[in-house]
């Protein structure tokens, strides 16, 4: 073997480009006679359209066209279809591209306008007049499903979209046998996505070239394909999406959206390129987010701290559609039980339709949310018997012993929960060490002379990572000697180009240098999957080691042909295959690879394929589970009721870690968002439906300035599911972070026992306990 | 988020400014635009004519005139921090201006558009609210000497005539070893405040001799203090009479909106104003002045 | 009746000359004019940061100046921070080696903010540097990756 690369800090082959200002955003992209177009987005959320009159629009200079729904065409009147149907939906409600005659949001596109200019087009734009009928709104879930509640869709028969439980073991028994049933109810708000790039989508046409082709801020351009040529329903080859350098995703951009229907059609319709950049105005309201979860949980325990079983019910609020199914939701209650055996479950999830932006998964999905509910369960059970927050963990953990532990939840496919390897105890450990717990009495007691309020909470998670089915890589060795390698997994910042070649380069005895990557193009590789779920590692890794082991096996067998020796004499090293001991009897690569693609009238040699390149979609067998614990330490100000966070410590176990420095930079970054979660970031409606935190002074984003330093540690339990033994690194720092926050701020106002019911906690709200803490 | 079209000018003068102000109707000054900018790619505002007012180097300058700084109203937010006179004579603005916004927008952002802009939170009118300053400016008649008490008209509305440019303020010295602080609740760096405090102090041997408390972010319009002024007269450096300055100010006149209720602003004056007074309390007893 | 006007700007040490319409931002300009894309528009109304341009030497968002506003003097975008033998900043060199980037859409206005800001303070601390980049939003790295090149950097930029 040559160079190891898997497991070393290499810098990334990505950043050259983005560091000197040549990175290739959707935006950077430029044709000869595109047009630029912008959308007339529903001010209202929740009317009748009777009327929309464009001709003052249409008649403006500079101005190409304005389209409203039929003016895209007499086929082109239907829905979106749902990406991921489930039974579990009931009432199907996903959105026209432009709406027909009902808006149920504000933010639903109405009209797209199509000029020389972006500036035009949204001078265009107010020229535009709407014949709105005003209808209720629905906007707080908490009384949607009640009696009389106005409905988000006039025809829907409630705003009930479906229900879903997740319930094993003997629920019976287990309140039966508790020494103790403790109860609580919080909400769980989270925000948008927050990309520093906003989506934005370049489509061309050339129906007598290369067909369609969609540039766009996506993070599953092969989804996007598909979507598109089922709505259109034209061939999938004829339709080319690229996903260029994308500036985060997070998630939002996993999906399929109206202007991914609308832009492309505009454009063949108009004979041109058109261009549209989402504004971040239009992100707040026009891009999918999360919103707000109602828990209401019961757990049953033992006096020890034991738990026995957790039930309860929740309320999901949905938003208007259902673009991505039931995703988020579902990824709510699969993390039940989180790290511990506790043998009974039985929780009830209702999604709930209001008139807000659509739903879908952000950082995490619903992970941070079930785990959240655990932790807090946890955490009431500790305070409630007075037993330290990391002894009632100790009882509870799944332990190594035990995995594969099957905890009796269903993964969205119907495959059971297992978690497959994992030391959770081990991680808690290492994170009470990293945050020097067993000295925070000392350190708050201190504090607390000079008047300061320090609290510390822990949280601990398990993640499901990796989600099959596959992602696949082709390895391609070319005459020059340099690798090609093609894969359908696309990035927005996790640096796959860096690892991906870091996997092919050990395996074939080049340097990542040597690799010409290609990704996110469905021009270039036939098919992916999408970066979601924290799955590309655990999927392509295993593909790109098995390519290139293939690859490498096939140069060997030629090598040792024409070098006339044994495969097993053979070594590659810089790209040259060599013979052991006899330095000077080689040959590169590259020859190999010209030997396998020769000139007219030659031959292939004998018993080979053409072409040095193998192609793998190995993956991961299961769901590789990653586990992690978190300490937050923080000072509550208690006449202000600011929460700083003053440490914050991470135990991390993603099995092997291809390149710990970007496996630090996702856990570091994840934190970080799920902070934000914690105790910023808030998107505001009020009772008619208006956005109201629309902008960046006012939807607090988490800064510099706010976040601590953040000492993370490693375990690595290898996975037994795939042959690097990976898990899943992208969401593990957000899912834990909200409880590890909230606990340490009832841990810092430990004396004035406040019992928090929600995030993001605001200081308005702290304050608030603290008064009717101090009142009663 | 493009700006609708505009006619844009760029005088030199004060004058020049004026007779584009008194010809056209609906013409904005753009000063730093680091308020107007916004607003304009928002089209939340929609001008026929925007007037540039960054050629007007007669309005940009510090000057100690012995008694009071005058301060031109396209003074960069960083060039007045860097002023000599400010750090000696005004430190509290040091201590205020750190917090306007980001280094990047105050290398922009002007003392007249704060002024002018008057977000009721913005710290640059608190200090002025704090000093009395006198705001100046020019419109075709010539000067008019406003008095910061009676420059907020409303809510973000400056007592200016259209046709009036701001060109200056002035900011009259309190005593060489005055103590003096400068304290504020925003929910990240770099934020507008929830609540802003500007205190001043002067001693006389051991007592206090005069005070100023004036709170932003409260009301609609930064706020004096005036009862908690008084209170704090002819007495000594004492927390008790800090905490029932503290006190009054939990009773100042406050706002609710859609984020934040008026029993929390005024909970965190009352915290501010204390802070403050002891920050302030401890310079002067240092002599940190 | 779009208004423009002819205006003369210095970018990265190249002289333009050419009309612009008025209500253009100066970091449109920049982007669609004079073709430099490194330069990204995250909010368009001065929070994110990611636009960041140094306006004669000075860390500024243009997103909120107007074109027409630059003529005359001199800018420095992304592009221009490397030297013209391609030899990197300091600060892009920390930036590749400690990992201060993911997606990479903060990090010209990160790289330019910095830049201007190391040169006014060449001997920050990391707290310095968390409340200079405070007008630096970055979705992804969690800003610590951020600070560790920046001090990093201002050693090298010290000459240690
Ligand atoms: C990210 C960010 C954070 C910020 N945080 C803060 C903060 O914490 N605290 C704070 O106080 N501010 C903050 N600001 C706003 C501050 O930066 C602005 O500088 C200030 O509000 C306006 O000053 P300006 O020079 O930019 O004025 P402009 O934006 O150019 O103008 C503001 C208004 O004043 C008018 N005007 C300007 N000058 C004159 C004049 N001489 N005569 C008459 N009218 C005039 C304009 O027509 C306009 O209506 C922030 C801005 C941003 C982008
Ligand atoms: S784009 Fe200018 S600050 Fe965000
Ligand atoms: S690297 Fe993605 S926003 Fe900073």
């Amino acid at each position: 073997m040559g160079v190891r690369y898997i497991g070393a800090e290499v810098q990334r082959m990505e950043d050259p480009k983005l560091i000197t200002g040549h990175g290739r955003y959707v935006d950077d992209i430029v044709f000869d006679g595109m047009l630029h177009a912008a959308f007339l987005r529903s001010s209202q959320a929740h009317a009748k359209i009777h009327s929309i009159d464009a001709s003052k629009a249409s008649a403006l200079s500079g101005v190409k066209r304005v389209f409203t729904l039929a003016d895209l065409g007499p086929n082109y009147e239907r829905r979106m279809n749902q990406l991921y149907p489930a039974p579990v939906i009931e009432q199907n409600k996903t959105q026209y591209p432009l709406a027909k005659d009902e808006v149920c949001y504000v933010g639903e596109a109405i009209a797209v306008v199509v000029a020389d200019s972006r500036a035009i087009a949204e001078d265009a734009l107010a020229l535009i007049v709407v014949d709105y009928e005003t209808l209720p709104a629905v906007i707080d879930v908490r009384t949607a499903l009640e009696d009389g509640a106005q409905l988000a869709h006039s025809d829907a028969t409630s705003n009930l979209m479906g229900k879903m439980r997740s319930k094993f073991g003997d629920i019976k028994d287990a309140f039966s046998k508790a020494d103790h049933v403790f109860s609580a109810g919080f909400m769980q708000h989270r925000g948008g996505c927050h990309s520093m790039e906003t989506r934005g989508v370049i489509a061309r046409d050339d129906p007598w070239g290369d067909g369609l082709t969609l540039w766009t801020s996506a993070q599953s351009p092969y989804l996007i394909r598909r979507a598109l040529a089922n709505w259109l329903g034209e061939p999938e080859e004829r339709i080319r999406v690229i996903a260029p350098d994308v500036g985060g995703g997070f998630g939002p951009k996993a999906g399929f959206y109206p202007e991914e229907i609308v832009i492309p059609l505009v454009a063949r319709i108009m004979e041109c390129p058109v261009k549209w950049i989402e504004d971040r105005q239009e992100h707040f309201i026009s891009t999918t987010t999360q919103r707000d979860q109602y828990w209401d949980l019961e757990v049953a325990c033992a006096s020890d701290g034991k738990i026995l079983g957790l039930k309860g019910k929740v309320t999901h609020e949905n938003g208007a559609y259902i673009p991505y199914g039931i995703l988020l939701p579902n990824s709510s209650l699969t993390p039940l039980p989180g790290a511990y055996s506790i043998p009974a479950i039985d929780v009830g999830l209702d999604i709930v339709f209001t008139n807000t932006v659509p739903n879908s998964p952000v950082r995490g999905a619903g992970r941070p949310c079930g785990i959240y509910a655990v932790e807090r369960m946890v955490q009431v059970v500790s305070r409630r018997l007075g037993i330290d927050p990391a002894i009632v963990r100790r009882r509870n953990f799944v332990r190594p012993e035990q995995m594969p532990y099957e905890t009796g939840a269903k993964l969205r496919g119907g495959d059971p929960v297992i978690y497959d390897s994992g030391d959770y105890e081990a991680l808690l450990d290492k994170a009470l060490e990293l945050s020097d717990y067993n000295s925070f009495k000392a350190r708050q007691t201190e504090a607390r002379k000079e008047g300061r309020y320090l609290g510390i909470g822990i949280s601990s998670c398990i993640e499901d990572t990796g989600m099959g089915p596959y992602e696949g890589t082709t390895v391609r060795v070319e005459a020059s000697g340099k690798i090609v390698v093609k894969t359908g997994a696309a990035s927005q910042g996790q640096g796959h180009h860096t690892m991906i070649s870091m996997i092919v380069a050990e395996n074939l005895g080049v340097t990542p240098e040597d690799i010409i990557f290609e990704s996110a193009d469905t021009g270039k590789f036939p098919h992916g999957i999408g970066a979601i779920g924290s799955r590309i590692a655990a999927n392509v890794a295993p593909s790109a080691f098995d390519a290139a082991s293939k690859v490498r096996e096939k140069a060997l067998k030629l090598a040792a042909e024409i070098l006339e020796t044994a495969e097993a004499d053979l070594d590659i090293e810089a790209g040259i295959v060599r013979v052991n001991g006899a330095p000077d009897v080689s040959i590169s690569l590259g020859e190999l690879a010209i030997k396998l693609t020769p000139p007219s009238s030659t031959r292939v040699p004998k018993g080979f394929d053409p072409i040095l390149e193998a192609t793998s979609f190995e993956g991961s067998s299961g769901s590789p589970i990653a586990s992690g614990t978190n300490v937050a330490e923080v000072e509550v100000d208690i006449g202000t009721g600011e929460v700083k966070v003053l440490r914050y410590s991470v135990a991390h176990d993603c099995g092997v870690m291809i390149n710990p420095t970007i496996v630090h930079g996702q856990i570091v970054g994840g934190v970080v968002h799920g902070i934000g979660n914690a105790l910023f970031e808030r998107m505001i409606y009020d009772d008619q439906g208006q956005p109201l935190t629309m902008n960046y002074g006012e939807y607090l984003l988490p800064l510099a300035s706010e976040m601590p330093r953040i000492d993370v540690a490693h375990i690595e339990t290898p996975s037994p599911l795939n042959s690097l033994g990976v898990k899943g690194a992208g969401e593990g720092g957000t899912i834990p972070a909200a409880a590890a926050i909230i606990a340490a701020i009832e841990n810092a106002l430990e004396e004035f026992s406040v019992e928090i019911d929600y995030y993001p906690v605001d200081p308005q709200y702290l304050t608030g306990l603290l008064e009717a803490s101090v009142a009663s | 988020m493009k700006p609708a079209a505009f006619i844009y000018h760029d005088p030199k003068t004060s004058k020049e400014v004026i007779e584009l102000l008194s010809k056209y109707e609906d013409a904005k000054i753009l000063a730093g635009g680091q308020s107007l900018m916004p607003m304009l790619n928002m089209r939340f505002v929609v001008p026929d004519h925007v007037i540039d007012i960054n050629g007007v180097k007669e309005l940009d300058s510090v000057f100690d005139n012995g008694s009071s700084l005058e301060i031109g109203a396209m003074t960069r937010q960083s060039n007045l921090s860097k002023s000599q006179d400010v750090k000696t004579k005004t430190p509290i603005f040091l201590e205020a201006l750190g917090n306007v916004g980001h280094f990047q927008t105050r290398n922009r952002g002007t003392i007249g558009g704060s002024l002018c802009h008057l977000d009721p939170a913005a710290e640059i009118p608190c200090l002025m609210a704090a000093y009395d300053a006198v705001m100046i400016a020019e419109g075709p008649n010539g000067l008019r000497e406003i008095p910061f008490s009676e420059w907020p008209l409303t809510y973000m509305i400056p007592s200016l005539e259209p046709d009036e440019l701001l060109i200056k303020v002035r900011v009259p010295y309190w005593n060489s070893h005055h103590g003096y602080s400068f304290v504020e609740f925003a929910r990240r760096h770099g934020d507008f405040a929830i609540i802003a405090v500007a205190v001043l102090i002067e001693m006389d041997g051991k007592t206090i001799s005069r005070a100023s408390i004036s709170v932003g972010g409260a009301d609609i319009r930064p706020i004096r203090l005036f009862e908690a002024e008084e209170v704090l007269k002819g007495e000594n450096l004492d927390v008790r009479v800090f905490k029932s300055a503290a006190e009054i100010a939990r009773k100042v006149d406050a706002m609710s909106d859609a984020y934040v209720t008026s029993s929390y602003r005024q909970r965190l004056a009352a915290t501010l104003v204390e802070r403050a007074l002891v920050q302030a309390a401890e310079r002067v007893s240092r002599g940190e002045n | 009746m779009p208004d423009y006007r002819n205006i003369n700007v210095v970018v990265n040490g190249v002289k333009h000359e050419l009309d612009v319409e008025t209500r253009t931002s100066l970091g449109d300009f920049l982007r669609q004019e004079i073709k430099l894309t490194g330069t990204h528009l995250g909010c368009e109304h001065g929070v994110c940061g990611a636009c960041t341009v140094l306006l004669d030497g000075e860390a500024v968002r243009s997103c909120l100046m107007l074109a027409v506003q630059a003529n005359g003097h001199e800018i420095t975008t992304v592009e221009g921070l490397a030297e013209e033998d391609g030899s990197l900043h300091p600060l892009q060199e920390a930036f590749w080696k400690h990992h201060g980037l993911q997606c990479g859409f903060c990090t010209p206005g990160m790289l330019t903010s910095l830049a201007a800001y190391l040169g006014d303070n060449p001997e920050p601390n990391e707290r310095d540097l968390r409340e200079a980049i405070s007008g630096n939003i970055c979705r992804c790295t969690g800003y610590q990756s951020i600070v560790d090149a920046a001090l990093d950097a201002a050693k090298k930029m010290r000459g240690e």
